[in-house]
């Protein structure tokens, strides 16, 4: 059983403090929806996560299995078990998606004889067309294509957790289905006496969560937790949005609120 | 005019940087006198029969002389010329290499290459150094593909790292042709191509890729001509470099559309990437336009590698420097990717792999 750790952390971009002290733990097999509006640093917490430069950490820790994951670069809080499935996963001309995840599997010590078969397997799985990939990373694949594309890696490297950045974005019904699936089954999937995958799920819409069942669900504003609960709370976001978990002061001091839309609101 | 004389190097007169055309070479560095005319012998292999070495006096452009160099050229002996004639596929690419001394010899090779109407034909032109020490060549290319005709020619630079070369390429293309014009520059000291492409004919078309990687000290310097001398032609012309340690590259481009070339099409993409904080990397794109019925672009970037990019891969696991190694040679590929004979891609993929020097501590 591994565990993710969040305490206390606060970052800023560019100066502009964003995440104002996130504290969230997460185990093995347990998903884990982040639910927040435009502008509430849904995006940051995933990239001080996984270490995206850019960031700048100004307090609090991020732990996985007691190993200070902010003390890591980037490639290494890879290797030990976290995994980023990006929102707008970058094109990278020229670079193939088997050569990378090939690479991938070295820099962690693990085989890669089987990698073919695991990639058609994968493929085949979720809906991924096999002609892609031995392609130049995520250059001219559709927002679909691309989701799926790195629901795939996602799959074949089989982290310890999984932060998924807006996985539902861009992302057509049918591929939202086929990926958010795939996530979900590795959350349940203990085969082969591995622990099943953690899931941190940043996401705006409850779409995501019609796939993927989370355990628990936490509402993100202005760079805070507001509030935790079970899946019930993602109901009430459907019905009521985001409203129902906004501090009143904030109303007052955005007049424009009751008319304009939730965006508008928090995107202060 | 002045002599051109391989004979009386000391009495020619060579330009200098405030020539535009010069601007940023290091043609001051140049002391010809330096350098001994030697007689060369290139190996020539695949369908000989297309091709005449040495006793040819031809001279597609005799009225040009695109710079000194190229006018030196003229006075060495002609050396190969390639005639294809009308309506012939030839299958098999005809391969020439230049084996250049190391001992301060001049070397002056002649490419002659004649196309007929509705011919086709791939060549390739290696130049590599015999060891390690000086030398200068000074390559000239001269082609011309006829109506319909169908050429693929690439040069590959191998040379030493102490070897100058300054090149001159001129084509033309008429009715209905294509030209592809490829290179491939790993090698020498100071090492420049000028192409002159010239449209002549309507429907002709050119496309120009590049591959250029310095390092250590050694400076590449490119000039290409995209030269629209009649209706609907299309010119398309896609350079990638790369600069790492103290190297240098520049690249100078013009795109010309005179005024009888309506209907054309002309693209330059040119793109660098510095690898090092003392790598320099220069890129100047000109338009000259005398017509309105055209579809021209040009884009061009100098910058080091995209840090999305290194991110990307980073979060995949990839340690930073097999991820730069990934990005640069990916990078390449859009250009080796293009190269006529197809089967020279890896071992050229491999040659720039190897002279990459990040991640070579680590490894």
């Amino acid at each position: 059983m591994s565990t993710l750790e969040i305490n206390g952390l606060r970052a800023s971009v560019a100066g502009k403090e964003i995440l104002r002290g996130i504290d969230l733990v997460l185990h093995s097999g347990e998903v884990h929806a982040v639910m927040g509006p435009n502008g509430a640093g849904k995006s940051t917490l995933s990239a001080v996560i996984m270490g995206k430069p850019g960031y700048e950490v100004l307090a609090g820790s991020v732990m996985l299995d007691g190993v200070d994951v902010l003390a890591l670069p980037a490639w290494q809080r890879a290797t030990i078990g976290l995994h980023l499935v990006m929102q707008y996963p970058t094109e990278v001309p020229g670079v193939m998606l088997d050569d990378v995840l090939s690479e991938a599997l070295a820099s962690r010590g693990r085989d890669t004889s089987a990698l073919g078969q695991m990639l058609l397997d994968e493929a085949d799985r979720i809906g991924f067309e096999e002609r892609l990939l031995h392609r130049p990373l995520n250059v001219d694949l559709s927002g679909g294509e691309k989701k799926r594309n790195e629901t795939l890696q996602l799959a074949v490297l089989r982290p310890r957790f999984a932060i998924l950045d807006e996985l539902d974005s861009g992302l057509d019904i049918d591929a939202l289905r086929d990926c958010s699936r795939r996530v979900e089954d590795l959350s349940n999937d203990s085969s082969g006496g591995r622990e099943p995958m953690g899931v941190l799920a940043i996401t705006h819409y409850s779409r995501l969560l019609n796939e993927l069942k989370p355990d628990h669900v936490h509402i993100l504003v202005k760079g805070r937790i507001v509030t935790s609960g079970g899946p019930e709370l993602a109901d009430v976001l459907e019905t009521d949005g985001y409203a129902a978990f906004v501090p009143a002061d904030e109303l007052i001091d955005e007049p424009s609120a009751s008319a304009g839309g939730l965006d508008d609101l928090f995107a202060l | 005019m002045p002599v051109l004389d391989l004979e009386h190097l000391a009495a020619i007169e060579l330009p200098s940087t405030d020539e535009e055309i010069w601007r940023y070479s290091r043609i001051a560095d140049l002391d010809l006198g330096a350098y001994r005319p030697t007689d060369h012998v290139p190996q020539v292999s695949g369908p000989i029969e297309f091709v005449e070495i040495s006793g040819a006096t031809a001279d597609l452009f005799p009225d040009e002389t695109p710079d000194v160099f190229a006018g030196l050229n003229r006075s060495a002996p002609a050396q190969i010329r390639i005639v294809v004639p009308a309506g012939t596929v030839v299958d098999e690419t005809i391969s020439i290499t230049h084996t250049i001394g190391a001992d301060g010899c001049l070397v002056c090779p002649r490419l002659v290459v004649e196309v007929g109407a509705d011919s086709q034909v791939t060549i390739i032109e290696r130049f590599v150094s015999s060891s390690e020490g000086p030398a200068l060549v000074l390559p000239v290319l001269q082609l011309r593909a006829d109506q319909a005709a169908r050429v693929n020619y690439l040069a590959i630079n191998e040379l030493n790292q102490t070897t100058w070369a300054i090149g001159n390429q001129q084509a033309v293309g008429l009715r209905d042709s294509t030209t592809l014009l490829a290179t491939v520059a790993l090698g020498g000291d100071y090492a420049r191509v000028r192409t002159d492409a010239r449209l002549s004919g309507k429907g002709g078309s050119t496309r120009q890729v590049a591959l250029y990687f310095a390092g250590g000290t050694q400076m590449h310097d490119f000039r290409t001509i995209q030269d629209h001398d009649a209706p609907h032609t299309h010119s398309d012309l896609l350079f990638k470099g790369a600069v790492q340690d103290h190297a240098a590259s520049v690249y100078t481009g013009l795109i010309k559309i005179r005024e009888h070339a309506r209907g054309t099409a002309a693209f330059q993409t040119n793109r660098n990437l510095t690898l090092s904080e003392g790598a320099w990397a220069e890129s100047v794109p000109n338009l000259e336009i005398y017509t309105n019925d055209v579809k021209c672009s040009h884009a061009s970037t100098v910058g080091p590698i995209d840090e999305e990019q290194r991110f990307y891969l980073e979060s995949r696991g990839i340690r930073p420097e097999i991820a730069e190694r990934l990005v640069v040679l990916g990078f390449f590929d859009e250009v080796l990717s293009q190269l006529p004979a197809a089967g020279l891609a890896e071992g050229l993929r491999a040659r720039v792999a190897a002279k990459l020097n990040i991640g070579e501590a680590a490894s």
